[in-house]
C-alpha cells in the first residue's frame, strides 16, 4: 500500500467490508415463463495438451498428502492421481520432483473487476450505496474483465473467485462465481452451473453509510433485513400461487424480491459479511425465521468465539489470516482464528477481500496454519490447504466440480516451486479446467490485460 | 552506552509547537546476559555460527564465535536458533497501524504541518506495541501523514512505560508528500505542490537568515507560520532527511531535483516506480523505502512491480522495506521474505529491516546490528525469521527481555475451549 493512500486504503477496506453478491444461472421464480437464463454463461473450456505431472508431492484438498505421486490431466479433467499413473501416448510429462501440487486456489471474497485497478472513482463499481437493500443489483454487471489485477491473481494460483458487491448495504446484491481466465466479457468467465450468491452485511458499514436515513444502529440493520425478507416471502407466495393456478395476470416481476425469493427457495447462497460473534448468532436466527441457510460468514473475525455454533449450524467461516483492529468490529481478531474454527469441526476458509491478498492466499493460509501450530493445535498442511481450495469450493456450491485433486474433477491445478506454505514459494504453472493459463517460465503463457499495453514496462503486471 | 539520548541541537530555539522532551536513556542497568550457541546474523558483518552474545547494561558488550561466558552472566542456550538484530519498521502510523479511528493520531488538519511532531500522540500502553514485538519488531519509525508536509517522524523502541522511555530520536525526518496525495495541497496539480514546497523551503531559509526582521515584522509575509519555518531548520541544516512519498518516476525525479537545488537529504517513501530511476537515486545517495507487496498499477505508479527492491539493490540504491497490511507491523519479516521471493538477496532483505533504516534515520551507530557497543535489541528465532513457521522465541530491547504476551494471547486462551469461562 502506498503512503499517499494510507487513509484512502482504510476507506477502501471499509468499502470492501461493505457489500456484494452475484450468482450464476439459477432459475428465478418466473423462470418458467422465460425461455432462457438471463446473462447466461458463455464460458468454453480451452483445450490443451494432456499433461502428466510425475513424482510430485500432492496436497489433494481432501485432507490427504501424497508423496511421489502423479497427476494426469486430460480433456479438462483430472483423470488419475496416485503413485502409479501410466503415461498415455503423446502426453506432456512434467517433472514434479521437489514441487508441490495443489488444487487451484478459490477465493470466496473478491472485488476484482468491480473495484478495478487503476483505482479511479470511475471504476468504483462495487457498492450501489443508494439504498440499504439493493438485492436487485448483480455484481457481474459491474465486472470489468480487463482489470489488470486479474493476471496478478492468476499468477498467485487462483483459478476461481466469487465476485461480490461491497458491504455498504444490508443486502448488497448478487455475487458471481467466475473462472479466472482472460476474457472479453464476464459471461465468458461465469462458472457454468454455479449457484448465485447473495451479499449481506452486518454491523458497522451499513449503519455508517445510511446514518441519516437509517439504519443507523445494529437493531436498525436487523429490522431492515426482516422487512426485506417479509416482502420477499409475499412476492414468492404470489408467484407460487400464480404458477399453480395459472389464473389471472402474471404477477409483475421485481428484481429485488426475485433475488430474495431465490434465497428463501434455497437456490441462491447467502454470503454474509459479519465480524462479531454475537451478530453471527443473530443472523443465524434471522435465517431460521425466514427458512434459509447462511452458507458462509465473511470477515468472520470473531468466528473463533462461536466455532462450535458454526460447526453445528453448518455455516462456513471465511476469514483473513490475521487482519485486526482497523475498525472496532475487527478489534478482537486473532491469528489463531482459522485454526480454532478448523479444530471445532467447522468449515474454515481463508479469503482475501483484497487485490493484494488474493495474490498470496497461500501465504495467508500459511500464517494461519503457523499461528495454530504455535498455539499447540495439531494441524497438517493437508488440512490447511483445504482452507483455500475445497472449503471455498463448498461455500460456492461448486465442490462437486472443483476444489480437490480427484479423478473426475475439473482440472484446476497449481504446481508450486516448493512448499506452498513457505514465504518463498511461487506458483510455477496454473491449470484452469485443464488449460495451462499460466507458466512462470514462459511469457507466452502469462496473460496481460489491455490496460497494460503500451503503458507499463515488459514484465510488469505478470 | 552511546547515542541513546536525543540529539536536539536546535531545541533551544524550538518555537512553540515543537516538541521538546528531556530524554532519558532507558538502560537496563545491572543484568548481564549471555546468549550462547545460536547462529547470529549481525548484519554489520558475516554470520557467526555458535555465537556468544554478551549483553551488559543494555548494550552488546561482546559478540563472537565460542566466546567465554562471563561468570556473572545469565546464560541463555540458543542452540539451533537464529539470532538477528531487532527489526526496525521504517514506516508505521502513530498507533502502529491497524488502529481504530479512536486512536489515530498521525494527522493534524491543514496541509503544511512541519511543526507537528507525532511523539506525544504515541501511547506506550497501546495494545499494538506488544503485538508488533511478538513479530520481532523492536523499533519503529512513526510517521505522520496527510498534506504536503505532514510533519515530523520519530524513531521509537517498542518498550517502556513513558514516551521518554520509547523515544530513540525525535525528529528523525520531515515527512513530505510529492505523490498523488499532495495534489490538493498544490491547488490540484503536482506542479503546484512542488512549487509550493520549493517556496516553503526557500522561505524557511529566509526566515533563518532574517529572524530579527521577521520578529519586527519588517519583511514580506512568508509561505508558512514561524513555527513551521522553525521546524524546517533541522532539515535545511542536514540534521534530518526529508522522508518524501513519491511513486511515479517523474515525481521521484522532481524530489531529486528539489534535493539538488536545496541540498537537503532525502529518503523516498513508497517509490513504486523507483526501479526506473535507480542510477539517479544511487548517484544522489537517496535511499528508498519499498513496500514489497506493491505491484498493482495506478496512475500514481503504473510501473509498480514486485521486484522493485531487487532492481534497486542491483542499481546500488539503499533499500528499506516496510509493509502496511491490515495484519500490522508484526508481519514486517514476511514482507522481507516476499522481497526475497521476488529476487532480493536474503542478507539484503534483513539489512533492509534493520541496519538500513537505522542508518537512514540517524541511528546507524547505535542500532540495527549485532555489534559491540550497540543497543542490545535482538531476537532469538526458532529458524529463518522470514518463514511463516518460524516464531520469535525471545525478544530483547535495550538488553531487557520484552514481553510478547498480547491481548490476542488472552483472547486465544479464553476461547480455545468453548464455551469460554468469563
Amino acid at each position: 500500500m502506498r503512503p499517499s493512500f494510507v487513509l484512502g486504503a482504510t476507506a477502501l477496506l471499509a468499502a470492501c467490508a461493505t457489500g456484494r453478491p452475484a450468482t450464476g444461472p439459477t432459475p428465478a421464480p418466473e423462470s418458467s415463463v422465460r425461455a432462457t437464463v438471463p446473462f447466461a454463461s458463455t464460458y468454453e473450456r480451452r483445450s490443451d495438451a494432456a499433461v502428466l505431472i510425475r513424482d510430485a508431492t500432492v496436497l489433494t484438498g481432501t485432507g490427504t498428502e501424497l508423496a511421489r505421486a502423479s497427476v494426469l490431466i486430460r480433456d479438462g479433467l483430472i483423470e488419475a492421481v496416485g503413485p502409479d499413473v501410466a503415461a498415455p501416448a503423446g502426453v506432456t510429462v512434467i517433472d514434479g520432483r521437489g514441487k508441490v501440487v495443489t488444487p487451484g486456489l478459490i477465493d470466496t471474497h473478491s472485488h476484482l473487476g468491480v473495484y478495478a485497478a487503476p483505482g479511479t472513482s470511475a471504476e468504483s463499481d462495487g457498492n450501489e450505496a443508494t439504498n440499504p437493500v439493493t438485492a436487485e443489483v448483480w455484481a457481474e454487471h459491474s465486472f470489468w474483465p480487463q482489470d489488470p489485477q486479474i493476471p496478478l491473481a492468476i499468477a498467485g494460483g487462483v483459478t476461481v473467485i466469487q465476485v461480490l458487491p461491497g458491504s455498504a448495504n444490508l443486502i448488497g446484491g448478487r455475487s458471481a462465481t467466475l473462472r479466472l481466465v482472460p476474457a472479453r466479457t464476464v459471461q465468458e468467465m461465469k462458472f457454468p452451473g454455479a449457484p448465485y450468491g447473495l451479499k449481506m452485511a452486518c454491523g458497522e458499514n451499513p449503519k455508517r453509510v445510511y446514518q441519516s436515513r437509517g439504519p443507523s444502529t445494529r437493531m436498525g440493520n436487523m429490522a431492515g433485513y426482516r422487512a426485506a425478507f417479509i416482502e420477499a416471502e409475499s412476492y414468492a407466495s404470489k408467484w407460487k400461487a400464480w404458477r399453480l393456478s395459472q389464473k389471472g395476470e402474471r404477477p409483475p416481476r421485481n428484481l429485488r424480491w426475485e433475488t430474495l425469493a431465490g434465497v428463501i427457495q434455497g437456490e441462491i447462497l447467502v454470503h454474509n459479511h459479519c465480524y462479531r460473534a454475537d451478530e453471527m448468532a443473530q443472523m443465524l436466527d434471522l435465517a431460521r425465521e425466514f427458512g434459509f441457510r447462511i452458507r458462509s460468514f465473511h470477515h468472520a473475525v470473531e468466528a473463533y468465539k462461536i466455532a462450535d455454533v458454526l460447526a453445528r449450524e453448518g455455516a462456513a467461516a471465511s476469514m483473513w489470516a490475521d487482519w485486526w483492529g482497523f475498525k472496532m468490529e475487527s478489534y478482537d481478531g486473532i491469528p489463531e482464528n482459522a485454526a480454532l474454527v478448523e479444530q471445532a469441526g467447522a468449515r474454515a476458509i481463508i479469503h482475501s477481500d483484497s487485490p493484494d491478498g488474493i495474490q498470496r492466499l497461500n501465504q495467508e493460509a500459511a500464517k494461519a496454519l503457523a499461528a495454530g501450530r504455535q498455539a499447540g493445535l495439531s494441524l497438517t498442511r493437508a488440512q490447511a490447504i483445504r482452507w483455500i481450495t475445497s472449503n471455498p469450493a463448498w461455500a460456492l456450491g461448486i465442490d462437486d466440480r472443483t476444489g480437490t485433486i480427484e479423478p473426475g474433477k475439473e482440472a484446476d491445478v497449481v504446481i508450486w516451486s516448493g512448499d506452498p506454505f513457505s514465504v518463498y514459494a511461487k506458483a510455477e504453472r496454473v491449470f484452469n479446467h485443464g488449460w495451462q493459463v499460466y507458466d512462470r517460465s514462459d511469457p507466452s503463457r502469462q496473460p496481460t490485460t489491455d490496460f497494460h499495453l503500451g503503458q507499463t514496462a515488459p514484465g510488469v503486471g505478470r | 552506552m552511546r547515542d541513546m539520548t536525543l540529539r536536539r541541537p536546535w531545541a533551544a530555539r524550538a518555537a512553540a509547537g515543537c516538541l521538546v522532551l528531556a530524554l532519558a536513556a532507558a538502560p537496563a542497568a545491572g543484568q548481564t546476559i549471555a546468549i550462547v550457541g545460536g547462529t547470529a546474523f549481525p548484519v554489520s558483518g558475516p554470520k557467526i555460527e555458535n555465537a556468544t552474545i554478551v549483553i551488559r547494561d543494555g548494550v552488546i558488550s561482546a559478540i563472537g564465535a565460542g566466546l567465554a561466558v562471563p561468570p556473572d552472566a545469565t546464560r541463555i542456550d540458543a542452540a539451533g536458533r537464529w539470532i538477528t538484530p531487532g527489526l526496525m519498521h521504517p514506516s508505521t502510523g502513530t498507533g502502529l497501524n491497524g488502529v481504530v479511528a479512536a486512536v489515530r493520531e498521525g494527522r493534524v488538519s491543514g496541509d503544511l504541518s512541519a511543526a507537528f511532531n507525532v511523539l506525544e500522540g504515541i501511547d506506550p500502553a497501546a495494545v499494538q506495541i506488544p503485538i508488533a514485538r511478538a513479530g520481532g519488531v523492536t523499533a519503529a519509525v512513526v510517521v505522520p501523514s496527510g498534506g504536503l508536509i505532514p510533519g515530523q517522524a520519530v524513531a521509537i523502541r517498542l518498550a517502556g512505560d513513558r514516551v521518554e522511555d520509547l523515544v530513540l530520536r525525535s525528529p528523525v525526518a520531515m515527512r513530505i508528500d510529492l505523490s498523488e496525495g499532495s495534489r490538493e495541497a498544490g491547488g490540484g496539480s503536482r506542479a503546484g505542490a512542488s512549487a509550493r514546497l520549493r517556496q516553503v523551503l526557500r522561505d524557511a531559509g529566509v526566515y533563518a537568515r532574517r529572524r530579527a526582521d521577521y520578529e519586527r515584522a519588517e519583511m514580506q509575509p512568508l509561505a508558512a507560520p514561524a513555527r513551521d519555518l522553525e521546524a524546517l531548520q533541522p532539515l535545511l541544516r542536514g540534521e534530518v532527511p526529508a522522508y518524501v512519498a513519491a511513486n511515479r518516476a517523474s515525481d521521484i525525479r522532481t524530489a531529486l531535483r528539489i534535493a539538488g537545488e536545496t541540498g537537503i537529504r532525502m529518503v523516498i517513501l513508497g517509490g513504486a516506480e523507483a526501479w526506473r530511476v535507480g542510477p539517479a537515486l544511487a548517484q544522489a545517495g537517496v535511499a528508498v523505502a519499498v513496500d514489497p507487496y506493491d505491484n498493482i498499477p495506478s496512475f500514481d505508479g503504473l510501473g509498480a512491480r514486485p521486484d522493485n527492491a531487487a532492481l534497486l539493490r542491483a542499481a546500488g540504491v539503499t533499500v528499506l522495506l516496510y509493509e502496511s497490511q491490515a495484519g500490522g507491523p508484526r508481519n514486517l519479516r514476511f514482507a522481507a521474505g516476499h522481497a526475497v521471493r521476488n529476487g532480493m538477496a536474503w542478507e539484503e532483505a534483513l539489512r533492509a529491516i534493520t541496519l538500513a533504516p537505522a542508518q537512514a534515520f540517524g541511528l546507524g551507530e547505535s542500532h540495527g546490528a549485532l555489534a559491540m557497543g550497540r543497543a542490545a535489541d535482538l531476537v532469538i528465532w526458532t529458524g529463518d525469521p522470514f518463514e511463516f513457521a518460524t516464531a520469535a522465541e525471545r525478544v530483547f530491547i535495550a538488553g531487557r527481555e520484552a514481553a510478547t504476551r498480547t491481548r490476542q494471547t488472552e483472547l486465544l486462551e479464553r476461547y480455545r475451549t468453548l464455551p469460554p469461562r468469563y
